[in-house]
């Protein structure tokens, strides 16, 4: 197995939920994500999925500090980047990047697409002049557009067009590990094929790392080596896509899988359908965040928060029906 | 069957050739948002009528001294109370003046004052909205609780107040004109500030280590400057119109620095015999404020990337 790239000890985002214009108290948390630990190897895909809002994208934009963690640690290459100093972090922004789900709201609207691209070649010192122009023409070449495309705007692209240039934007540093926070989810389908060969083609080519954040199930099981299931701020089970697709341990993974659609009527199946709606992050259920919707539940999983076990090498699961 | 297969590979190979396509797009113009919007203001009748308005006014006070023969300050104490003639146009004041002549002068004062003042008062609004917007906080509370006071405080009687304080020298008048007219300008530059912080390309310039200065210069401002931009044109109307109220209620410029506030003022104990004497710098001030709210209508339509090019 490759060597560890990122890992993530105990991370914990909690949101304050405020009262008052001038005296402010604090009322309240919202448990965005709540004590998350994994790893992240060098040159995999690690998919990330769960329902709306349930702190997906909070992990991502708190690993790379978008979003100062509660608690935790991050370690990156050896060094926990959480306690960085400003300077050092922004040193550090040149091998993590991100690529974000609305390619309308990701690119400056007044801004060419030459800047867009250019700029962290700028501000890192990475090239200027006639060395920028030609960097961020091979940038473009790299996501399939056209080196002509630099002096145009953002407005004057499609959709998919947009999130190419998004991802020239994010490699124009050299990252060592991309979080893409569903990447395309926002768009058609045809184009979702199109931007995920591109990701893989790009994994391949200068050999990436991606935490690839979605909700959509067949999309993560196309890109991803290991799954992530995340449920309430918590990450419920992860392993290997093989081992998760096949052998799902976790009442919730299953739930999710039995929601896949498979494109074959003849084909009988049991869906497994959660009641109720996911319960509000900020008091969340005791105990094992999932009891409440859980058709196995038992009186212990409304009393104690299940641990995190390995229970095959690679696979891990927080649940207390697994033994 | 087969010839459908047929049909659809040529149909991906039409798609796969798509490089020709790409080249006639080369070929259109690429709009940038300025460029999209001086279409947009093109097509906007109202607006260019605003534009021409403010371009005359502009041309009669910058080039004064070579449209009229007269002085502001030459008295002709033989020929006073004239109706309009082909020697003086608007005819003569009180004092034999030639009017036409103050009202272009009066028109320099004015619109120095109208601009110098939305200018700043504008650049302090940008600023104090950038930094409670982009901040937020206890920094966003302590501004914007400060910009309402200022606006709830009532204008007019403060204005009277520190003019007859200060004294009615045109720099006084646009250092007043700042201290209240800022506001609107700094709530409108938050709110968009506000809103295109939440983008998610500010947090790419984030994630790509952008330094907060760049982010509020480089990212924020220019897609911000919209509203402040049209508050701006529609300030210089305002503060036009403030400046002769002061002028007009004699706190303001003080003769003989004629404006079209203390014209109106004199004039009116003429109002019966000498008419154009009140007549002339009303529709001044009318013609001024009307022109740039115009202007400001219109670029607010041609800078708001919502409305489509028509």
């Amino acid at each position: 197995m490759a060597e560890v790239l990122l890992e993530v000890k105990n991370l914990t985002k909690h949101f304050p939920i405020t009262r008052g214009i001038i005296f402010q108290k604090v009322v309240g948390l919202n448990k965005a994500v709540d004590d998350v630990s994994f790893e992240i190897h060098r040159g995999e895909t690690l998919g990330l999925v769960g329902e709306s809002g349930c702190g997906k994208s909070t992990l991502g934009r708190t690993i790379l500090r978008l979003l100062e963690a509660t608690s935790g640690e991050v370690w990156f290459e050896g060094r926990e980047i959480l306690g960085l100093s400003y300077h050092e972090m922004r040193e550090l922004r040149r091998d993590m990047q991100i690529i974000f789900q609305d390619p309308y709201a990701s690119l400056n609207p007044r801004m060419t697409v030459g800047d867009i691209i250019g700029e962290p070649l700028l501000i890192h010192n990475l090239a200027t002049g006639k060395a920028l122009e030609q960097r961020v023409k091979e940038l473009l070449n790299v996501v399939g557009l056209s080196g002509q495309h630099a002096r145009r705007y953002p407005h004057e692209f499609s959709g998919g067009q947009r999130q190419r240039i998004g991802v020239a934007r994010a490699l124009a540093v050299n990252p060592k590990i991309i979080i893409c926070d569903e990447p395309v989810s926002a768009l058609d389908v045809s184009i979702q094929a199109q931007v995920i060969n591109l990701l893989q083609d790009l994994q391949k080519e200068f050999g990436l790392t991606y935490l690839f954040i979605a909700h959509d199930l067949a999309v993560v099981k196309h890109i991803s080596d290991r799954v992530a299931v995340m449920y309430l701020g918590q990450i419920v089970e992860l392993t290997t896509k093989g081992e998760l697709y096949d052998n799902p341990l976790h009442p919730y993974t299953k739930a999710l899988l039995s929601a896949i659609p498979i494109p074959n009527p003849e084909v009988k199946r049991d869906r497994i359908l959660l009641e109720g709606d996911v319960p509000s992050p900020i008091n969340p259920p005791p105990g094992c965040h999932f009891h409440t919707r859980c058709r196995y539940a038992r009186p212990e999983c409304s009393e104690a928060v299940p641990e995190w076990k390995e229970v095959n090498p690679g696979h891990f699961v927080a649940c207390h029906l697994v033994k | 069957m087969e010839t459908k297969q047929r049909k659809a590979n040529a149909n991906i190979k039409a798609k796969a050739t798509k490089p020709a396509q790409a080249v006639n797009l080369e070929e259109l113009e690429s709009l940038s948002y300025l460029q999209m919007a001086w279409r947009k203001f093109r097509r906007h009748k109202l607006a260019i009528v605003g534009a021409i308005m403010t371009i005359i006014l502009l041309i009669l006070a910058i080039f004064a001294p070579l449209i009229t023969p007269y002085s502001f300050e030459e008295l002709d104490l033989g020929n006073m109370f004239a109706p309009p003639s082909w020697d003086h146009i608007f005819g003569t004041d009180e004092l034999g003046q030639d009017v036409f002549t103050r009202i272009l002068y009066g028109g320099r004062i004015s619109l120095l004052v109208g601009f110098a003042s939305a200018f700043t008062a504008v650049v302090f609004g940008i600023l104090i909205g950038s930094l409670a917007g982009f901040y937020g906080g206890w920094l966003d509370n302590l501004l914007m609780r400060f910009t309402d006071m200022m606006m709830t405080i009532p204008t007019l009687p403060l204005l009277i107040v520190l003019s007859s304080l200060l004294g009615g020298s045109v720099a006084n008048i646009i250092l007043l004109m700042i201290i209240f007219s800022w506001m609107t300008t700094a709530r409108l530059v938050r709110g968009a500030v506000l809103t295109f912080k939440q983008q998610e390309f500010i947090e790419a310039a984030r994630a790509l280590g952008v330094s907060s200065g760049r982010i509020i210069f480089r990212h924020l401002l220019p897609n911000a400057m919209a509203p402040a931009v049209v508050s701006a044109t529609l300030m210089v109307g305002g503060n036009i119109i403030w400046e002769s109220s002061l002028s007009f209620l004699g706190l303001g410029i003080q003769p003989p620095t004629p404006s079209w506030g203390n014209m109106l003022s004199r004039a009116q104990e003429y109002i019966w015999t000498a008419p154009w004497l009140a007549v002339w710098p009303g529709l001044f001030i009318l013609f001024t404020v009307l022109g740039f709210n115009f202007l400001g209508d219109g670029l607010r339509d041609a800078l708001d990337p919502r409305s489509k090019l028509g």
